[in-house]
């Protein structure tokens, strides 16, 4: 089994490689990529981002990867994390980014000037460890407890136009969608190679999932 | 609240190895920084912070060398700071396994060197290190000092979080000089007046010298995450307990 790691220059991928690497029980062979070739020929594909989302579509097009990821996402085992989850959906607010479009929905900023319930000011970016609820089953969540914390670096958030998008959410201060996906595809706002053991974990489903739901 | 405030065990690293001051008579080896890190990660450690003290150039890539093998083992936030002073020296870093670097003195000497590399590698991974010093007896306000306290910048320090803040820092990690190796507490005037002008998240640092100094650090000087060397490096406390006293003053933690 070959998994392409999506290596379009944006942030460093080191982590993403090793923490696959580090819960690869399964013997694949882990590819870091900018070859559209090798990324369509993979069994599964993670598709990784950090920075700001115009950067990260501007490389994604130089590289000539987006095909590529659309046709992934289309057909096999898909792991979006963090800007590369964000990608998928229609369009950004930051920068007024038109997305990939695999899902329809935006991703928006969070409001400044946000307060918990005890008045408490709330910062953004959104950095640390959050509770992660999981609002629809999927197989990625096995061994994975409900509330479970990740770890989050962002400023935007998900938000899908149909419900049934979201597969789990977490609070700041309301509700907002974390995990989007459907049917081969599970694409997180948290950073699962930053996220210690439950990081792990879902990681070590994915290179175990056949993309069913 | 869901979000959980953050504890950041700090790893000074020289010529590849961890050192920690002991009573200010100079520097000893703590150990291997990987199997440090690995000890802080085990215990809960939310983020692991690095600072890089090498004084020679010529053992200044061996800083790239331990983040890489921590971060081949260690799944948590590692930021790295120490002698930061060109976009480059960023690059090799979050390649090297970093995901956050944080810059000091050169953010003073050439605030462009924020901006550029918030634009280049995003907001996210730029902290900006602020070493502040009460100038009025009141300790009502703060000035900027650099190169590890000696110089003065006439720059006052809330001012300077805010202008940080406006070039693109993700998040600022402030340290009291007053406080730094007292261990009589974080300086909470100062963290609260520095957290409450910001939007970004603050890191709290210096002087931490017990559990309920955290605990203070979050509660009254509002800040988003704790940072603490001696307290965790001589064995005091582990991570843990520090988590567990948090938690029962009503702080919300990863445990």
């Amino acid at each position: 089994m070959k998994v392409a790691v999506i290596d379009y220059g944006m942030g460093n991928l080191h982590s993403v490689l090793k923490s696959i690497e580090a819960v690869n029980e399964v013997g694949a062979e882990v590819l870091l990529t900018s070859d559209p070739d090798v990324v369509i020929r993979a069994d599964k594909v993670v598709f990784p981002g950090q920075g700001a989302m115009p950067d990260c579509m501007r490389e994604l097009n130089a590289h000539g990867l987006a095909e590529a990821v659309r046709e992934s996402a289309a057909t096999k085992p898909f792991f979006g994390i963090c800007v590369g989850a964000q990608l998928l959906l229609e369009h950004s607010e930051e920068g007024d980014t038109p997305g990939l479009g695999l899902f329809r929905g935006e991703v928006k900023r969070f409001a400044r000037g946000l307060t918990d319930a005890q008045g408490e000011r709330l910062k953004v970016p959104h950095m640390g460890w959050n509770r992660v609820y999981q609002t629809r089953p999927h197989p990625l969540f096995a061994g994975v407890a409900d509330g479970e914390r990740f770890y989050f670096v962002h400023s935007y958030y998900f938000a899908p136009a149909e419900a049934d998008l979201s597969l789990a959410e977490s609070e700041y201060p309301e509700r907002f969608s974390c995990i989007i996906g459907r049917d081969n595809v599970f694409a997180t706002q948290f950073h699962t190679e930053k996220s210690h053991r439950a990081g792990l974990q879902l990681m070590k489903n994915f290179l175990a999932w056949d993309g069913t739901v | 609240m869901a979000l959980a405030k953050r504890i950041i065990p700090c790893l000074d690293v020289t010529a590849g190895r961890v050192v920690k001051g002991v009573n200010f008579e100079g520097l000893r080896d703590a150990g291997d920084p990987v199997d440090i890190a690995r000890r802080y990660n085990d215990e809960g450690a939310d983020e692991l912070t690095f600072l890089d003290i090498t004084a020679s150039s010529d053992d200044r890539d061996l800083i790239l060398h331990v983040i890489e093998s921590v971060a081949s083992q260690v799944f948590i936030p590692l930021t790295v700071g120490g002698g930061v002073r060109r976009v480059d020296d960023i690059r090799r870093l979050l390649n090297a396994g970093a995901d956050k670097v944080s810059i000091n003195t050169s953010a003073v000497t050439n605030p462009d060197l924020v901006r550029e590399a918030s634009d280049r590698f995003g907001s996210q991974c730029i902290v900006v290190a602020i070493d502040a010093k009460a100038v009025t007896p009141d300790n009502d306000r703060w000035e900027v000092f650099t190169h590890g306290g000696r110089n003065r910048t006439g720059l006052d320090a809330v001012e300077w979080a805010r202008k940080m803040q406006a070039y693109g820092a993700g998040e600022i990690l402030l340290t009291s000089m007053d406080r730094d190796g007292t261990k009589i507490g974080f300086n909470l005037s100062l963290t609260r007046a520095v957290s409450d002008a910001v939007d970004i998240p603050v890191i709290a640092s210096g002087g931490v010298g017990n559990l309920q100094h955290l605990v203070d650090g979050v509660k009254q000087g509002h800040a988003d995450a704790v940072l603490a060397a001696s307290i965790f490096h001589f064995g005091e406390y582990t991570v843990r307990e520090a988590k567990l006293a948090m938690q029962a003053a009503g702080i919300e933690v990863r445990l």
